[in-house]
């Protein structure tokens, strides 16, 4: 710990307390694999190769038994594809007996009915199939030509082998915001339950984000469904940037990166958060003395962040205590300051602020990038066919703070 | 409350101040609901056998395996009184062993309800 960290507080509210950092994350998401089978064009954690330097089984049982003993409770499992790991089976069931309990995210490429039949028979999993578009046309843009297909087989096997609640999750989009209902109406015909989450410009989603993020008309629609039928939906609370619109979301309206949640990554990073993989927010890694805990409960970048903010525009905003001015990497990634408002701001001030950019702002990118280089069966048509658009190199620093470890953190 | 990035259900915070005994987290808007019937503080409870502790720096966070459920108990001496249930005849009992004030007694009670309606404490058998 360093010296700048405020005092805790004694009592008062839940978010205040959370402001100032748990001993342990309240939940934790763990990417096994950047490998994938598809090639998302969102993709928050450019995902596509599996990186040499991965966790061995043996390291990923060492993360499992230190969750433990930190009682983590439960650990949000994903990727890249968890499930092409070919140990991946092995350590679910080695974190189920470590008392962690898992709920992991695939597109549904290895669930067959066998596999769907084991999992229905396990407790403490829970499964979370991501679809993007209600309809194979609006979901394949995206997620590329097949992953329509593959995920209601998928669904199909998991409700056939009396699995019970299980999850469809959904990154809102300017081309499925209008779809909600339909969703909801597929995951009803399963007996799962729909899951909604906000795309950020993370990863390979910075690439798309302009073009894919929704529009203030679809934000206050998507506020008024929300509002209307928020208790039968889950949204891992990533919307309470809308909150400013009047009445707060239920939920924990709270920017938890570092706080209250983090990433490993699967070579072992701890990033604050899964939508902040990039160098401003790697607090360690798991391979280093003293493991994950250290990691959390001792760096200096987590120390930073486990504190109220009190500076900046957002501050000053009449609706600051509902939006907390929305997400840390939402306004990373498109070159905004961390203490103004949000991109998506509900006023306009974030679209206000994204036209005052400097014209010389170079938005930052990860150096973390795992895409597929080559061509992928299936690929997304959204960024046009046949071959995948080259990536562009990046630009050098318009200004040295730019490349400082440290720009915009205060 | 969901939590952030979390989805798993999460049940009423549990803490011993304030009128309604569960906090309801920032601008949920939602009243707290009435103390359960279900709950008598003369009976002996203990923490529910499928139920984990984690001490926090406010407090504890609570962990249902069975349902999980998330909560969270907002004070400290309320995480004694919960983990040494099992120990006293009583809630009421409890309550007096772990040396809280007789003019907090009902405000722990409505949080020991708001437990018990969550299933993170549970009544035993023997006293
Ligand atoms: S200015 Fe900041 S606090 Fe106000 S609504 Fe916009 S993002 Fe939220
Ligand atoms: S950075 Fe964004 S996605 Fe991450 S915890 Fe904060 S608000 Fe949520």
């Amino acid at each position: 710990m360093t010296a700048v960290v405020p005092e805790r507080p004694v009592g008062g509210r839940l978010i205040d307390q959370f402001e100032y950092g748990l001993d342990a994350p309240i939940c934790l998401t763990w990417e096994l694999t950047y490998a994938c089978n598809l090639a998302c064009a969102h993709c928050l954690s450019s995902s596509g190769r599996r990186d040499p330097r991965e966790l061995s089984t043996a390291e990923a049982e060492a993360v499992i038994d230190e969750l433990q003993r930190m009682q983590v409770f439960y650990v949000n499992v994903g990727g890249g594809e968890p499930t092409v790991r070919p140990d991946f089976w092995h350590l679910l069931d080695y974190a189920i007996g470590h008392d962690v309990g898992v709920k992991f995210s695939t597109n549904g490429v290895k669930l067959d009915r066998a596999r769907a039949q084991q999992l229905a028979a396990t407790d403490y999993v829970d499964v979370q199939i991501s679809l993007d578009g209600a309809t194979a046309e609006v979901n394949d843009r995206v997620r590329g030509t097949g992953s329509y297909a593959t995920a209601v087989r998928a669904l199909e096997n998991l409700a056939e082998a009396g699995m019970r609640d299980f999850k469809v999750s959904v990154v809102v989009t300017r081309e499925n915001a209008g779809q909600l209902d339909e969703f909801r109406a597929l995951t009803d015909r399963y007996g799962a339950q729909l899951r909604i989450t906000r795309l950020r410009p993370s990863g390979r989603g910075a690439d798309v984000w302009d073009q894919l993020h929704p529009t203030q008309a679809q934000q206050r629609e998507l506020y008024a469904w929300l509002l209307a039928n928020g208790d039968r939906v889950l949204t891992g609370d990533s919307f309470f940037h809308l909150s400013a619109y009047g009445q707060a979301l239920p939920g924990l309206n709270l920017c938890g990166a570092g706080r209250v949640v983090c990433l490993i990554d699967p070579v072992g990073d701890v990033y604050a958060c899964p939508f902040a993989i990039h160098e401003q927010f790697l607090a360690g890694n798991v391979r280093s003395p003293g493991g994950f805990q250290r990691v959390w409960q001792h760096s200096e970048l987590f120390a930073d962040l486990r504190s109220p903010q009190t500076g900046g525009a957002c501050t000053k905003c009449a609706h600051f205590d509902a939006c907390r001015g929305g997400c840390m990497a939402a306004k990373f990634f498109t070159g905004l300051p961390l203490d103004g408002p949000d991109p998506e701001c509900v006023q306009g001030y974030g679209e206000t602020a994204l036209a005052a950019r400097d014209a010389m702002t170079v938005t930052p990118r990860s150096s973390v990038d795992h895409s597929h280089t080559g061509p992928v069966r299936g690929q997304p048509t959204l960024l046009g066919m046949p071959a995948i658009p080259a990536r562009p190199t990046p630009a050098p620093p318009a200004r040295p703070c730019d490349e400082s470890p440290l720009a915009g953190m205060r | 409350m969901r939590g952030v990035l979390i989805d798993a259900p999460v049940a009423a915070p549990a803490g011993p101040t304030g009128g309604a005994g569960a906090a309801s987290p920032s601008g949920s808007g939602v009243p707290a609901p009435a103390p359960s019937p279900g709950f008598d503080p003369s009976l002996p409870w203990r923490r529910a056998r499928s139920v984990a502790l984690r001490p926090e720096p406010f407090g504890a966070l609570v962990y249902h395996f069975g349902n999980r459920k998330l909560s969270f108990l907002k004070s400290k001496a309320l995480v004694t009184v919960v983990e040494t249930l099992a120990e006293h005849p009583s809630a009421d009992a409890a309550l007096v062993a772990c040396g809280v004030p007789a003019a907090q007694h009902a405000a722990y009670r409505r949080a020991l309800a708001d437990l018990a309606r969550s299933q993170m404490i549970e009544p035993r058998e023997t006293p």
